[in-house]
């Protein structure tokens, strides 16, 4: 059983096989109600339920379409990456943490959602130490301390919330919170999930874990990552914040105004950082943490256009960085590299490749047309409305600093030639070009059809404020 | 062909054309045609427009709708029309142009020259028809980065330093300000469309119209007001042909247009002029354009005395449109037209020189006309249109502006303007005394036989030279029409 083609196959066919049922999903509950299902038959605040609303449809389709995608992919990619005795237990591992983030986004006990944490998160550390390099093995021991002590928060706050309520249940938690949500035990959980999911999703500045990470784990697995784990950290802290404390909270313990305050550092300290950067694979890794800084500033605007900004850049800047970790798991695959300096000449030697980093670089930057564009629009609209006229202008600076640190790579590839003339290189294969320009084309796609991802976030964060 | 298919024809057939031109970049003369026939398509079927427009139509369609409100949606109305038919008319001249420099130059790449050349010219045109500023942003945009790849044609770490500051100050001002502009009138008025009067009246009063008006004048990186003017400069390091129809006419008309559309269907003329804030404006731009007409003098690299010429000239259409009167602002949409024709003419002669003597320099070209009599015989025509004197279409243009200084009571810029003719003559003039009454100078050639052999440019290259150069004395007098044909902008209101 331990061959590499069945298993790719099994994990593929999973892959879609999820997509499809999140895409019916989806569907049923833009139309409907959210769908429950009590495990065991076990009634909601004793049992474990599973519920699907909007915005869990949407993440659960976010994270099944990117993980089918990157499932065609792989193959190639991994057979050079990961030892050959070894490939079986990366897709063992992928589908365990493709099962554990699809756990997270539907289940709507806040215990049962850290099992599902947990589950992902260990089999996460196998993938990354498959990386080729022996850092990629401390690379995985960093993040297994950090994310068991993220996890750990993590259950420390539903412990003290568990405490003072007597629930796990989420729908349930949110109905008896309100009473003691005054209570320094519930302020103290407030503090514990922050921080703890915090820790899961790359909130600066507890971001430390990722960039080495994102940096030596196999580029599949980075691009899966990027995509969907810190995502769906994101939808564990939309959860929390909104559906079980819901935005009253807020009131209380001004932390969304914290959160403001470290999304702009993060925007803005984290791209200087990126521009610095000589590995164009870590590059894009503190890209992420500046972009996530923007996630975390629409959340914490707390208005409808805020939260509907957030989730649509969960969704639009999952589509980015996918993309972009594709590109460069394609130019890996053939320099054997993915140092900027050794990208030189590149964009004659791979111009498919290349063309698909521009196009994907230029939504990363904003530029209309991409799906970035969309998502900053958003944004802008909705700091602007607060009132907020300094955030919008912090983000444009920050969009400013995208095009330098997404220029750097650009102008290597294409105006520098290759020290090593005698050594050829040549286009990705088709098999892993066809689902990167698949991701490129959504990035362009969702750029100016907006009526799909912009609607649906808007419902779910409508749904969140509880409007 | 309905008008409104027309308006999309027109910015699809570039598109159409590149793509032409990738499959038979293998034989150049087949390559070469296809980019002819696509630009004289593009030309006529913007012609065909022409008299919807004059008769009062304004033809419009709405693609697709990216946010709830706001399309991507396309409008002729005269001042775009104009524009385009500008752009696209010269594309076909400059297209000749390019075939006898870039194969006299030996140019590499020529391919991807003419794909991003055509890309280019799409762009300008959709900035010409755009229905909204959303639309015109998008385009402007487009055209930013398509022109990208021309300027830094040569892959020279000098070219990738120009195309860094290039880049730089044009996608930094437009994200930066441009955008933010955008985002403030859309949260302000919930429009973006460009209506005859403006949308902003009685939505924005105080101190937050001369920020607005800042964010959108600065954010227009392309009109090339002082200080960021410097990516024009910077973009001279391309081929001349990109110099003469992008850096002369597509990207810095583009430019100054954006600024006359958002002064005229934004703010409003009427609006702007009453509320005052206009008049910081009025001030930058007069500096700007005797500041660069400065600069140009002390320029010895004749295209670069051309491009900061062209940083001068541009804001005397920006000074036009910030008195907020309708005669200066007419005269500065005609004097779009006639810098287009005047200056490329002048950057065509200056590739011309470059191909045929391998000069560069204002200090080399001694006695050049000698040599190339007839390319400096038409670099004086430009010459003389660009100084603003008559015969030349230059001299209308001026002339409305000045009249339009007059109207807004500001006659101080009636001084500004005079005072920059004559600076434009003592950047200018000098080059023609050069080339005409000095003696051949040595390295010039023609030293081994002793006597001056005539040696031209290339001939598609002087056929160019000749249209460009028989435009802009033309133009002198259908000067009126095309004031008669602006005059709807600033006369119909709600």
């Amino acid at each position: 059983m331990h061959r590499a083609y069945p298993a790719w196959l099994l994990s593929l066919a999973a892959s879609w096989i999820s997509l499809a049922i999140a895409i019916t999903l989806l569907t049923k509950v833009l139309i409907g109600d959210p769908i429950v299902y009590l495990l065991g038959d076990w009634a909601a605040p004793w049992g474990i339920e599973y519920r699907v609303d909007i915005l869990s449809a949407f993440v659960l389709l976010l994270v099944s379409g990117t993980g089918s995608i990157i499932m065609v992919f792989a193959p190639r990619s991994i057979a050079q990456e990961v030892p050959e005795d070894r490939i079986y237990l990366f897709y063992t591992m992928y589908l365990l943490t493709f099962s554990g983030l699809l756990g997270m986004t539907i289940t709507g006990d806040a215990f049962n959602l850290f099992v599902f944490l947990e589950i992902s998160s260990l089999s996460t550390y196998v993938m990354i130490s498959l990386g080729n390099s022996k850092r990629a093995v401390t690379a995985a021991f960093r993040y297994l301390i950090l994310g068991t002590i993220g996890a750990t928060f993590y259950v420390i706050g539903v412990g003290l919330m568990y405490q003072m309520t007597g629930t796990l249940n989420m729908a349930d938690l949110s109905v008896r919170l309100p009473a003691v949500a005054e209570t320094r035990t519930i302020l103290v959980a407030i503090g514990f999930l922050t921080a703890g999911i915090g820790l899961k999703l790359g909130l600066f500045p507890i971001h430390g874990w990722l960039p080495n990470v994102y940096t030596y784990a196999p580029s599949v697995v980075t691009a899966f990552l990027a995509a969907t784990a810190t995502k769906v950290a994101v939808y564990v802290l939309l959860r929390i914040y909104f559906t079980v404390l819901g935005v009253r909270a807020f009131e209380t313990l001004p932390i969304d105004e914290a959160l403001l305050f470290l999304g702009v550092i993060a925007i803005l300290s984290m791209s200087i950082v990126a521009i610095y950067q000589t590995n164009a694979k870590r590059l894009l890794a503190y890209s992420s943490v500046a972009q996530i800084g923007y996630i975390i500033i629409g959340i914490n605007l707390l208005t409808t256009t805020g939260i509907a900004a957030g989730i649509l850049h969960v969704f639009n800047h999952a589509l980015i960085k996918a993309a972009l970790f594709l590109c460069l798991a394609c130019v890996y695959y053939r320099i054997k590299s993915t140092k900027i300096d050794d990208m030189a000449g590149l964009g004659r030697a791979m111009p498919l490749s290349m063309a698909a980093f521009v196009i994907a670089g230029f939504s990363l930057i904003g530029v209309p047309l991409t799906a970035g564009f969309i998502s900053k629009w958003y944004l802008i609209v909705a700091s602007i409305e607060k009132g907020w006229w300094i955030i919008a202008v912090l983000i444009l600076v920050s969009s400013l600093l995208a095009i330098v640190y997404v220029w750097k790579v650009i102008e290597v590839a294409y105006f520098k030639s290759r020290a090593d003339g005698s050594v050829s290189i040549s286009e990705a294969p088709a098999v892993m070009l066809i689902p990167m320009w698949v991701l490129v084309g959504a990035n362009i796609y969702f750029g100016i059809d907006t009526d799909a991802t912009v609607g649906t976030a808007m419902a779910a964060a409508k749904a969140l404020l509880g409007e | 062909m309905i008008p409104e298919a027309t308006i999309l024809w027109s910015v699809a057939i570039p598109l159409i054309g590149s793509l032409g031109i990738l499959l038979t970049g293998k034989s150049p003369n087949l390559r070469e045609t296809i980019t002819l026939a696509t630009a004289t398509t593009m030309f006529l079927m913007i012609g065909s427009l022409t008299h919807l427009v004059l008769g009062g139509e304004r033809p419009s369609i709405s693609l697709i709708e990216v946010f709830p409100g706001i399309d991507i949606e396309f409008m002729v109305e005269p001042l775009g029309l104009l524009f385009a038919l500008i752009a696209s008319g010269l594309w076909i001249v400059t297209s000749l142009y390019a075939i006898g420099y870039m194969r006299a130059h030996k140019e590499d790449n020529q391919t991807r020259f003419y794909i991003f050349f055509a890309i280019a010219l799409s762009s300008a045109v959709g900035v010409a028809f755009a229905g909204n500023l959303f639309t015109l942003f998008l385009f402007y945009e487009a055209l930013t980065l398509s022109t990208f790849p021309l300027v830094t044609h040569h892959g020279t770490p000098e070219a990738k330093r120009c195309g860094r500051t290039y880049l730089g100050i044009l996608l930094g001002t437009s994200i930066g300000f441009l955008l933010l502009a955008i985002i403030c009138t859309w949260h302000l008025t919930g429009t973006l469309e460009f209506r005859p009067g403006g949308i902003l009246a009685g939505k924005v009063e105080g101190p937050m119209v001369s920020v607005l008006l800042f964010l959108y004048m600065y954010g227009t990186g392309k009109a090339a007001l002082m200080p960021i003017h410097r990516w024009l400069p910077a973009a001279m390091i391309a081929p001349t042909p990109v110099s003469a129809l992008l850096h002369a006419v597509a990207v810095v008309k583009a430019g100054v247009f954006t600024v006359l559309k958002i002064i005229i269907y934004i703010f409003g003329i009427d609006f702007l002029s009453a509320s005052g804030s206009n008049i910081w404006l009025m001030w930058v731009a007069a500096a700007t354009l005797l500041f660069a007409a400065i600069v140009a003098m002390r320029k010895n690299n004749l295209k670069a005395r051309l491009a900061y010429s062209t940083v001068s000239q541009l804001s005397y259409i920006v000074l036009g449109a910030a008195l907020a009167t309708g005669t200066s602002v007419i005269g500065g949409g005609l004097h779009l037209a006639m810098h287009a024709f005047g200056k490329i003419t002048l950057f065509f002669c200056a590739g011309a020189i470059f191909v045929a003597a391998q000069k560069t320099l204002v200090s080399e070209l001694d006695g050049i006309g000698r040599r190339m009599p007839f390319t400096m015989g038409a670099f004086v025509i430009g010459s003389l249109s660009i100084i603003g004197l008559p015969p030349m279409g230059g001299a209308w243009s001026k002339f409305h502006l000045m009249l339009g200084a007059a109207s807004a009571e500001y006659y101080i810029f009636i001084a500004v303007w005079a005072l920059s003719s004559l600076l434009s003559a003592a950047y200018l003039m000098p080059v023609i005394s050069r080339a005409f009454f000095l003696p051949l100078s040595k390295s010039i050639g023609a030293a081994a036989t002793g006597g001056i052999v005539l040696q031209e440019a290339p001939i598609f290259s002087l056929i160019a030279i000749g249209i460009t150069s028989a435009g802009t004395f033309i133009l002198f007098f259908f000067a009126g029409d095309i004031a008669n044909m602006l005059a709807p902008i600033v006369m119909s209101k709600n």
